[in-house]
């Protein structure tokens, strides 16, 4: 009685992980799938996590939708539209490439270019602090000097 | 002199820039759906699940879509705020009940006042996927033609109804 209970207790966990993947179990590509999608996603309603990650119900949905579409032949593409379409570019972790997304992703590329013309700045004005070249009474007074210290 | 005041001027940028973002709200999601078709959807009524509601039944009239469920303690809030609304008649409230279970949902209606002109429940939010529902209660400001006009996030309070909602209604209302 009492293997019993710990065997039943020590299952519990494959039970509910059971539970929770059927739609796809039986197909470890869609699975796979759904999985890679449902990380690229974010979940709404906690905005750091992806709907993988999340257990918020919203994100249970959303995961069972992903599952229902893969089922039903969509490609990912399509169930990633199905999201933004619904909630926005805000749900793509990567935001796609458009105007206004311009400065999200060349912005890191200027401000590296910005720093290097900065440094290029700082060189050149490093270079010119250099004295300026000796005019022909100094050139002869130091010639002079070196002459001078070399004789005995 | 320009030593100086370049970085003070990317740090009083910066310091803008921040500030401005203290005040923003990440929790408010610009919807996509707005500007676009009230998504399609059919679905049984609250007080009488045998009767289907359909947003095309509301054709030719500005309306209020408002979704909310009776486990979400904000949309108790607004409640009081909504009847108050309802009783103006300025504007038809469609409530939407959000993975709630009918009985709940029926019983706070009873005992806070219901302010909708009828009701629907979608207990496994499929439709509310299809609205973008990502916290309630939300409301949305559908036009005569079945338009999304406008999202509102977070519960409906005096000042949102009479800043926000109702000058865009009025606006829209205009024959």
């Amino acid at each position: 009685m009492k293997l019993v209970a710990i065997l039943l207790v020590a299952l519990t966990p494959f039970i509910a992980a059971a539970n929770e993947a059927q739609p796809t179990e039986s197909d470890p590509i869609a699975a796979g799938r759904a999985v890679q999608l449902a990380n690229e996603l974010r979940c709404l309603v906690c905005q750091n996590q992806s709907i993988a990650e999340s257990n918020a119900e919203l994100a249970v949905d959303l995961r069972r939708q992903i599952r229902e579409q893969i089922a039903a032949g969509r490609s990912d593409d399509e169930i990633v539209d199905f999201m933004v379409t619904r909630y926005g570019d805000f749900v793509l972790y990567r935001p796609p490439f458009k105007a206004a997304t311009l400065l999200l992703w060349l912005g890191p590329a200027l401000l590296v270019l910005a720093g290097f013309w900065t440094l290029a700045r700082a060189l050149r004005a490093r270079r010119q602090v250099h004295a300026p070249p000796l005019t022909a009474e100094e050139r002869e007074r130091a010639e002079r000097l070196l002459a001078a210290k070399e004789e005995p | 002199m320009n030593r100086f005041l370049i970085p003070l001027g990317i740090f009083v940028a910066l310091a803008g820039f921040l500030f401005v973002g203290l005040s923003l709200n990440p929790r408010e999601v610009p919807s996509p759906l707005v500007g676009k078709p009230a998504p399609s959807f059919r679905l049984a009524q609250l007080h009488a699940p045998e009767k289907q509601f359909a947003r095309e039944d509301m054709l030719g009239q500005v309306w209020l879509l408002n979704v909310w469920a009776s486990w979400c303690a904000p949309c108790r809030d607004e409640l009081p705020v909504l009847v108050g609304l309802a009783k103006t008649r300025t504007v038809p409230l469609v409530g939407f009940n959000y993975k709630d279970k009918p009985e709940a949902a029926k019983a706070l209606l009873k005992a806070f006042g219901d302010p909708y002109a009828l009701s629907v429940s979608d207990p496994d939010g499929r439709v509310g996927i299809d609205y973008g529902v990502y916290g309630v209660p939300e409301t949305f400001v559908i036009d005569r033609g079945g338009m999304i006009r406008q999202k509102h996030i977070g519960p409906v309070t005096h000042e949102a109804l009479e800043k926000k909602i109702l000058p865009l209604v009025r606006e829209l209302q205009k024959p």
